[in-house]
C-alpha cells in the first residue's frame, strides 16, 4: 500500500504542498497590500469550477484561465475610474455571485458546491493531489525565477524600471503565479478561505523575520505547521479540515506576535 | 574638501566628453498625467562625466523628467533614447518601504546584484554609512537612508547616476556633505550625474550646468561659485566647505505676465516668480 492511498497522507501532502507556496506568494501579497486582489482571483475560482463543469474541462485548466483573467482585469482597470478597494469589492463579490448562480444551474454541481467554497481536503484523490503538487511546484518556480525583480519591483517601481526591469512584467507574472496557486489551494481551503492561506502565514512570519527571504521561509514553514495542526485538529474532533488549517494559521500568527513582543520585552 | 567641488575649472566637461555621445537624449519629451499636461517639449542631453542639475518649483515636472530619462515612465510625446547597454544608478526620493516588508541594508544593497558582502560593505564606507549593513532600512535616519539608496546606485557601477531630490530633509551642512561626496563620486567614477532639486537658487557647486524647469525648459546656465567669497561664508555658514553655489536664473520669457492669454504656456504654474535677479545680498537679508 503505497503513501497515497492513505486518504490522511494525501490530506497533509496536499496540504502542505498548497501552504509551502502560499507562504512566498502570501508575503508579495502583504508587502504588496493585494489582500483584496487575492480574494477577487479566489472567487473568480467558483466561476471558473462552473465554466469547468459545463464545458466539461478539467477544473484546474477552468480555474487556472478565470482566475488568470481577472488578476489580469483587474491590474488592467486599476486606477480608472474607482478606487482600487471598491473595484475589487465589485469584482470579487460579482465574481462570487455569477459562479454561485452558475453552479444552481448545473445539474449535480450543487452537491459539489461546498467542498469548492470550503475545501474538501479530506477527499482529494491520488489525481489531485498530482494537480495541487503541479500548481504550488509552478507558483513556486515562478517566484524563484523572478524573485530578485519581483522584489525591486515591490520597493520601487522606478528603481526597478531605472534598472533595466519592467515593474509591469513583474505584476503580471505575480499574478500568474497566483492564478496557479488558486488553482491548487482550491481543494485544500475552498475559495471563500485561500486569502487566508495567504495572508496569514505571512503575517505570522513578519514578526519573526529580519529579510524578505527569511520571512518567505517562516511563512511557507508555517503555513505547513498550520495544514497539519489543522489536519489534526480535524481528525480529533471531527472539526471541518478547511476551517481548522485557517484557524492553525491564527494561532500560529498570534504565538509570534506574542513571541516577538516577550522577546523585545526581555531584551529592553 | 575635495579642490574639485571647489574649483570651476576642474568641474567643467573636458571638451573630449562634450563630443563624447550623449548618454541619454530627450527630444521634445511631453508628459501628462490623466491629460493634464506637467511637462512640454522639453529637449536635451546628458554626456559622459557631466553633473546637471534640475531646479524647479514643486510640481515643475522635474521628478517627472527625471523618471523619463531614466526609463520609468514613458512619456506622451517626444522620445527618450539612452545609450544601448547604459548602466544606470537611480536614487530614488523614496521607497515604497511597507512596514510589513522586512528588509536589513545589506541584503536591499543586494539587490542591486552585487554578490559579495565585502563588496557591499565598502560601498556603504565609501558612502560614508559603514556598518549599517544588519539595519533595518526602516530604522535609519534621513540622511543613512540616502546614503544605503547611494550606495545601491553605486553597486549598479553607474556611467549615470540620477538622484531625485537626495538632500531633502537634510540641514545645509548635511546637504553640503553630500554633494561633496556625489562630486567625489564622480570625479572617481567618471559618471554622469543628474540631480533634481527643489531649491532654485542654491544649488551644488559642482554642478556644470543647472536647467530651471517649470513645465518647460525656463533657463538654462552655470552656477556662480561662490566659495572664495566671504559674505557667503557668513550666509552658508562653515563647514559647507564650497559644496554649495548660487544659480542666478535668466529667463527670457517674462513669468509675471502668465495671466495675459497671449502667454500661450498652457497650464502650467508659474510659482517661481519671486526675485529672480536677486543678488547675494537680497538673501542673505531674506535669511538673516
Amino acid at each position: 500500500m503505497g503513501l497515497l492511498d492513505d486518504f490522511l497522507a494525501r490530506a497533509a501532502i496536499a496540504g502542505v504542498a498548497a501552504a509551502l507556496a502560499a507562504g512566498p506568494l502570501g508575503c508579495f501579497v502583504v508587502w504588496r497590500r493585494m489582500a483584496y486582489f487575492g480574494d477577487a482571483t479566489a472567487h473568480a475560482a467558483i466561476l471558473g469550477v462552473a465554466a469547468s463543469l459545463a464545458l466539461e474541462i478539467p477544473v484546474f485548466a477552468g480555474v487556472l484561465a478565470l482566475a488568470g483573467l481577472m488578476a489580469a482585469a483587474v491590474a488592467l482597470s486599476a486606477g480608472r475610474s474607482y478606487a482600487a478597494d471598491t473595484l475589487l469589492g465589485v469584482a470579487a463579490h460579482t465574481a462570487l455571485a455569477a459562479g454561485l448562480v452558475a453552479m444552481a444551474f448545473l445539474p449535480g454541481a450543487r452537491l459539489d458546491l461546498m467542498g469548492y467554497l470550503f475545501g474538501d481536503i479530506l477527499a482529494v484523490s491520488k489525481g489531485d493531489v498530482w494537480t495541487i503538487l503541479f500548481g504550488a511546484a509552478a507558483a513556486l518556480a515562478l517566484l524563484a525565477w523572478r524573485w530578485t525583480g519581483l522584489l525591486t519591483a515591490t520597493l520601487s517601481p522606478d528603481l526597478a524600471a531605472a534598472e533595466g526591469r519592467d515593474p509591469a512584467r513583474e505584476r503580471l507574472i505575480l499574478m500568474l503565479a497566483l492564478a496557479f496557486l488558486v488553482a491548487a489551494a482550491l481543494k485544500v481551503v475552498g475559495a471563500l478561505l485561500i486569502t487566508a492561506l495567504l495572508v496569514i502565514p505571512a503575517a505570522a512570519a513578519r514578526a519573526v523575520s529580519p529579510t524578505p527571504e527569511r520571512m518567505a521561509l517562516a511563512a511557507a514553514l508555517i503555513g505547513a505547521g498550520s495544514v497539519l495542526g489543522g489536519l489534526g485538529a480535524s481528525w480529533t474532533w471531527d472539526a471541518p479540515a478547511g476551517p481548522s488549517v485557517v484557524l492553525a494559521a491564527s494561532a500560529a500568527l498570534a504565538l509570534a506576535n506574542l513571541a516577538a513582543v516577550l522577546r523585545r520585552a526581555l531584551r529592553g | 574638501m575635495s579642490a574639485a567641488a571647489a574649483d570651476p575649472a576642474a568641474a567643467a566637461v573636458p571638451a573630449a566628453r562634450a563630443e563624447a555621445p550623449p548618454l541619454v537624449e530627450a527630444t521634445g519629451v511631453s508628459i501628462r498625467y490623466d491629460g493634464v499636461e506637467v511637462l512640454r517639449d522639453v529637449t536635451l542631453s546628458l554626456r559622459p562625466g557631466e553633473i546637471v542639475t534640475l531646479v524647479g518649483p514643486n510640481g515643475s515636472g522635474k521628478t517627472s523628467l527625471a523618471r523619463a530619462l531614466a526609463g520609468a515612465l514613458k512619456p506622451a510625446s517626444g522620445r527618450v533614447r539612452r545609450r544601448p547597454g547604459l548602466r544606470l544608478g537611480y536614487v530614488p526620493q523614496s521607497l515604497a518601504l511597507d512596514r510589513t516588508l522586512p528588509m536589513t541594508v545589506d541584503r536591499f544593497l543586494a539587490l542591486a546584484g552585487e554578490r559579495d558582502r565585502a563588496v557591499r560593505e565598502a560601498a556603504l564606507e565609501r558612502t560614508g554609512a559603514p556598518g549599517l549593513g544588519a539595519r533595518q532600512l526602516s530604522e535609519l535616519s534621513g540622511g543613512q537612508f540616502q546614503r544605503a539608496l547611494l550606495a545601491h546606485a553605486l553597486l549598479r557601477r553607474p556611467e549615470l547616476l540620477v538622484l531625485d531630490e537626495p538632500t531633502t530633509g537634510l540641514d545645509q551642512p548635511g546637504a553640503s556633505a553630500f554633494y561633496r561626496l556625489v562630486a567625489e563620486l564622480r570625479d572617481e567614477l567618471g559618471c554622469a550625474v543628474l540631480m533634481v532639486s527643489h531649491d532654485l537658487h542654491v544649488v551644488m557647486a559642482a554642478s556644470d550646468r543647472v536647467i530651471c524647469l517649470n513645465g518647460h525648459v525656463c533657463c538654462e546656465g552655470t552656477p556662480t561659485v561662490v566659495a572664495a567669497a566671504p559674505e557667503y561664508r557668513a550666509l552658508f555658514g562653515f563647514g559647507t566647505g564650497g559644496a554649495l553655489a548660487l544659480y542666478r536664473h535668466d529667463h527670457d520669457h517674462a513669468h509675471d505676465h502668465d495671466h495675459d492669454p497671449d502667454h500661450g504656456h498652457g497650464p502650467h504654474r508659474h510659482d517661481h516668480d519671486h526675485d529672480h535677479d536677486h543678488g547675494p545680498q537680497g538673501r542673505g537679508a531674506g535669511q538673516g
